[in-house]
């Protein structure tokens, strides 16, 4: 294996994991090693397994067939603790702190040092013990402060202690930096060198290329659920990951071709929403296809949700086929013909608990009500019916309830509420998120069709070869700003990754 | 009763029972096997004027229960809803007997204060956004102290509306019918059943209260008014109560001020047994009924058999937790 260094063994071995869930196949014959000391990036689209991986070396899911070796030794990892007990250890996205509770409380819960016959928690001995930890991480955060007033990145510090206080010999760290701003990204990061320097071993998931060249030893490339391939992370030029990530050439990938019309159907001026939106301006045309393109929290969502008055604003003006329109609610937003397709279907987007029918009928209920209240569920099932037909959702009855059906099959039918409702102005938030790739491109269709229906479509997403294959212009944001627009004809992945990371453009 | 439910939780397969018919089918054969225990064991509960107790007794319970499965299913909770009818109660009184109006502006009176009442729980709930655990536990005092203040804390008697036992223990049936000795009280309940279950399954307004207590969150980005939606919901709530406030004091001939604290728990309590999931989003009137019924035949039950009263109260309770129990295993199936 390149870059291995010699008479070293791997900390952590898997072989040939298999892993199946009702209908799908997560991993195929995957496999991954880890030595001690090392940063091995983790690399792969969404969806390609990284996730599911990870789940298995940390306990929490079991493999269907294959191998883990820790030390070189066959190892089965029931559960998480069964894998912290081996000092393999996760931090999350999202991470799971008690925000009421001091960063020592939460380093130790569960196994607090007790005083005076075991009956007192010995908050001073904890204290102290964090204190150790982080000295040895050589940051300086005070433990008896509550974790729900630090910073993100401080919180990440925290679980990155706690992990440490297990003894991790292992961290998986996934999207570390996705919420960190450039100097606590730099912080982690020399942290990251000091846990190397101790012994540790870093999986890292990220998306990010540029992290990668910068912290990573190997690199391991997963696709659609199998193992590509690893490789020494400095030798290995970016365009060869990427290709290795969607499997073709970048040069062939599909671009937008079209374009909008000249016709201006909404601008928004001068938005302004405390640290989340600064200064938004933009205007979307008439069967254009504008793409938003960003890191995680560069204030996306938060822009479509503020237009979509979802969220109040502080400052802005929003005008609709040139006209200024007050958007305090979602009602008035649906009522102007502006529809919010969330990427969290279940929680924003569907009733998962309602039919089909329901669901493509509940913005246009008042539709179908004869007699002032009753509803008039035939016209609702023939309505229903033509557009799970006309979207070409798969479901066995438009009475079937929601919950049920595929990613790709609830997006259609949150489209088919909104095309229903006549709304003409749909923002999608990553549209294809959680969807598989077969159904990806079908979307990805539909919203073509759309926009030369005359649709005019706002696409907010974090892939960036969905941005390119779908914009025909790209607004690209970063910290709450729009950093600058680009041509969707002509603009590269570069182009893209410049804009998105001008955090300090007007910052310095 | 045509219940002829529109199953939000089924899974829409075909042939396949879902969580809630399920558990409503168990809540009916639990009441069946009760009423069969009874008859069995107990002597004197198999007779016909100890049926006609049993359904006395559920008749205000059951119309409560419908009043808040409204609520419940609309992911809400309404702890007012037994202070409330007796404050609805009350002001059938005051209409009636302190200022002399005439049966049916008593009865519209008393709907109309549950109603209003019901809409300002709603208000508080929707637009000052307090959890409606708090709301309708300030509301549960101010009914029952209202209904206090209002009366004088005296009972209001009905003797002057000789009319007014129409509401609850006469029995019209019996004269169309003759040998159906249903109470009127009785026939209320079911009529309120019957036209709660259209409202829910067959109306705009219950497709809201599905949507709303199935995700609140997704309803308000589908560009509806889900604070109106909400308000409407606690109203019809109340307004149920003010019914439960007429059978209740028709039963009595009296408003009695003092009376209507612990109704709350009953109603719920029927609701829980009945299927309704206090998540919101899933339930059904008639599950509510089969609950009411099962709390009563229980109640009636232990008596007849000479159980002491008390013990009733600890075997409710344990039947609430089993009932919960059940739905969570049904559902975990599902």
């Amino acid at each position: 294996m390149p870059g291995e260094p010699e008479a070293r063994r791997p900390v952590i071995e898997m072989l040939g994991i298999e892993k199946s869930f009702p209908g799908v196949r997560a991993l195929h014959n995957v496999r991954f090693d880890l030595f001690p000391g090392e940063v091995h990036a983790l690399m792969g689209e969404n969806g390609a397994g990284k996730s599911t991986l990870m789940k298995i070396l940390t306990g929490v899911y079991q493999p269907d067939a294959g191998e883990i070796r820790v030390d070189d030794e066959p190892a089965v990892l029931p559960g998480p603790q069964a894998a912290q007990a081996r000092g393999i250890s996760i931090i999350h996205q999202e991470l799971f702190l008690m925000n009421h509770l001091t960063a020592a409380q939460n380093i130790f819960i569960g196994r607090e040092p007790r005083k005076a016959f075991n009956l007192f928690v010995d908050e001073d001995q904890m204290k102290r013990d964090a204190a150790a930890i982080f000295k040895r991480m050589k940051i300086g955060i005070d433990p008896g402060a509550e974790v729900g007033h630090m910073t993100v990145a401080r919180q990440q510090l925290v679980e990155i202690a706690k992990a440490l206080s297990y003894n991790a010999r292992v961290l998986v760290m996934d999207e570390p930096t996705s919420a960190l701003n450039e100097t606590e990204v730099e912080h982690l990061f020399a942290v990251i060198e000091d846990l190397k320097a101790n012994g540790v071993g870093i999986v890292y998931i990220t998306h990010k290329m540029d992290e990668v060249k910068r912290i990573a030893d190997r690199v391991t490339v997963m696709r659609d659920g199998q193992y590509i391939d690893t490789l020494p992370a400095a030798a290995t030029p970016m365009s060869k990951i990427i290709q290795m990530m969607v499997g073709r050439e970048l040069a062939d990938q599909h671009r937008a071709t079209g374009h909008g019309t000249t016709e201006e159907v909404l601008r928004v001026e001068g938005l302004n929403r405390g640290h989340v939106i600064k200064n938004v301006s933009f205007t979307l045309h008439k069967g254009e296809i504008l793409g938003f393109a960003g890191l995680m929290g560069a204030g996306r969502t938060e822009v479509a949700r503020a237009v979509f008055g979802a969220d109040p604003i502080d400052s802005g003006s929003i005008r609709i086929h040139g006209r200024e329109t007050r958007v305090a609610t979602p009602a008035d937003a649906v009522a102007n013909g502006i529809a919010y397709l969330s990427e969290d279907r279940k929680h924003f987007g569907l009733v998962t608990g309602m039919s089909v029918r329901d669901n493509i009928t509940m913005a246009s209920w008042r539709r179908y009500i004869s007699g002032r209240v009753f509803m008039r569920d035939a016209a609702m099932d023939a309505v229903a019916k033509e557009y799970v037909a006309k979207l070409r959702v798969k479901t066995p009855s438009v009475d079937q309830v929601t919950r049920l059906l595929s990613g790709g099959n609830q997006q259609k039918v949150v489209i088919g509420k909104w095309l229903l409702r006549d709304c003409d102005i749909l923002i999608f938030d990553e549209p294809t998120r959680g969807i598989d790739i077969g159904a990806k491109a079908e979307i990805y269709r539909l919203l073509e069709e759309l926009a030369a229906q005359g649709k005019s479509i706002i696409v907010i997403s974090s892939e960036l070869p969905e941005v390119l294959r779908l914009s025909h212009r790209i607004a690209v944001m970063c910290e709450g700003r729009i950093t600058g627009e680009l041509d969707g004809r002509t603009a590269t992945q570069e182009d893209i990754m410049t804009l998105a990371t001008q955090r300090n453009a007007t910052a310095a | 009763m045509s219940d002829t439910t529109m199953d939000k939780s089924g899974t829409g397969k075909p042939g396949f029972l879902s969580a809630a018919t399920l558990q409503k089918a168990v809540a009916f054969v639990v009441l069946i096997a009760l009423v069969l225990f009874f008859s069995i064991f107990a002597n004197n509960f198999a007779t016909g004027a100890n049926a006609v107790g049993i359904m006395q007794a559920t008749a205000v319970n059951g119309v409560l229960g419908v009043a808040v499965t409204f609520v419940i299913i609309s992911g809400g909770i309404d702890l007012s809803v037994g202070t409330m009818m007796t404050l609805t109660a009350v002001t059938a009184g005051l209409v009636l007997t302190n200022l002399g109006m005439p049966l049916p502006i008593g009865i519209l009176a008393a709907i109309a204060a549950g109603a209003f009442m019901g809409a300002v729980s709603g208000v508080v709930i929707a637009k000052l956004k307090i959890p409606p655990f708090i709301a309708t536990l300030g509301m549960m005092q101010i009914a029952r102290g209202l209904a206090l203040v209002f009366s004088g804390a005296k009972p209001i008697y009905f003797n002057d509306t000789p009319s007014y036992s129409l509401l609850s223990p006469e029995s019209t049936i019996s004269k169309l019918i003759p040998g159906v000795e249903i109470p009127n009280g009785v026939m209320i309940m079911f009529i309120v059943a019957i036209i709660a279950s259209i409202v829910l399954n067959r109306t705009i307004i219950g497709r809201m209260i599905f949507a709303l207590g199935s995700n609140e969150e997704a309803a308000r980005l589908s560009g509806i008014n889900i604070d109106n939606w909400k308000i409407l919901t606690y109203a019809i709530c109340g307004g149920i109560c003010g019914i439960a406030g007429l059978i209740v004091s028709s039963r009595l001939n009296s408003a009695q001020p003092a009376l209507g604290l612990g109704y709350e728990l009953d109603a719920i309590a029927a609701v829980v047994i009945g299927g309704t999931s206090l998540a919101g989003g899933r339930g059904t009137v008639m599950g509510t009924i089969i609950g009411a019924f099962i709390m009563s035949v229980l109640t009636n039950g232990l008596r007849v058999m000479g159980v002491l009263e008390e013990w009733k109260i600890v075997v409710t309770g344990v039947i609430i937790i089993v009932a919960v129990f059940i739905d969570i295993v049904l559902r975990k199936r599902a």
